[in-house]
């Protein structure tokens, strides 16, 4: 019964560096905050296994786990209330025709 | 070495994790995209499992795969029309994405095998971390009664003003902010007068 540590943090990286790619790559808005929750979701894979491996004390890592998956909630009704708005007045969700504000 | 139970359903998960992920970030078809992505918070909901996170696997089904991927969902709908599903998925630079998404993983990569905290020899610079997998403490008659104290103890850290009360109390707000002002955002302007 024993995993090493390092093969969570493993994985960690591969689903974080696909959402970094997903981030950089899609041309819709909505895939874009896809690629954001599975970053946040690697992120929460590290905190879960440091705690399960006795790092900073006995509930550390849960409620770091629980406050980013908070905050993903927010970040994600945010976003996609703002892509609904973006859709609303100029007709398009993909990021690259969304440059009003480049300079 | 034979790898033993543990080790399979990682794998297993992992492998789910990995390639469901893959096909979030490749799927011509959104919709298809946004299923793919909760196969991979249901992996998650499993690594939260073989993590002894009990009530975190709990959360994640409730809050990733109940409400987000609906919001998702959702958004997809709302504003399918201009984006049928042909054309490229991907901007003219996707290649430059891909090249800093290997890096940083390439990079991860390097930075976990050079020696460090995890290592055993290595300098142990966070406290309280030990390399041997954890086992169950003596004082607990079984993992179920392990799991009970570890919920308790969380409960008792997020309420207690010493430890996480402060931040449990601002993520509320920030939760109540974030959802008046996406609804402010969202909502039709001719509907304001």
């Amino acid at each position: 019964m024993s995993i090493p540590l390092s093969w969570y943090l493993a994985l960690s990286a591969a689903l974080f560096s696909i959402g970094v790619f997903g981030v950089l790559s899609r041309r819709n808005a909505v895939g874009v905050l896809m690629g954001v929750e599975l970053m946040l979701n690697a992120v929460n894979i590290n905190l879960v296994a440091f705690w399960h491996y006795g790092a900073f004390g006995p509930s550390t890592g849960l409620a770091f786990a629980l406050i980013v998956i908070a905050i993903a909630a927010a970040e994600a009704a945010v976003g996609l209330a703002l892509i609904i708005s973006v859709y609303r007045r100029r007709k398009t969700v993909v990021v690259d025709d969304v440059n009003l504000m480049k300079f | 070495m034979f790898p033993d139970a543990s080790q399979i359903v990682f794998g297993l998960t992992a492998l789910l994790i990995v390639v469901s992920a893959l096909f979030v970030v490749t799927a011509r078809n959104l919709v298809h995209a946004a299923l793919w992505l909760i196969a991979t918070f249901a992996g998650m909901a499993v690594l939260f499992v073989l993590l002894n996170a009990g009530f975190l696997a709990l959360v994640q089904v409730v809050v990733y795969i109940g409400a987000i991927s609906i919001l998702i969902i959702f958004a997809i709908m709302l504003t399918r029309r201009v984006m049928q599903d042909t054309g490229p998925q991907t901007n003219a630079n996707w290649y430059w994405g891909a090249a800093v998404a290997g890096l940083v993983f390439v990079g991860s990569l390097v930075l976990l095998s050079l020696p460090n905290a995890l290592t055993p020899g290595g300098a142990s610079v966070v406290p309280g971390f030990s390399q041997a997998p954890p086992v169950i403490p003596s004082e607990f008659a079984n993992a179920a009664d392990f799991n009970t104290a570890t919920l308790a103890n969380l409960g008792l850290a997020l309420s207690s003003p010493d430890h996480y009360l402060l931040p449990l109390l601002l993520v509320g707000a920030l939760l109540a902010v974030a959802m008046v002002g996406s609804i402010n955002i969202a909502r039709d302007d001719k509907e304001r007068e």
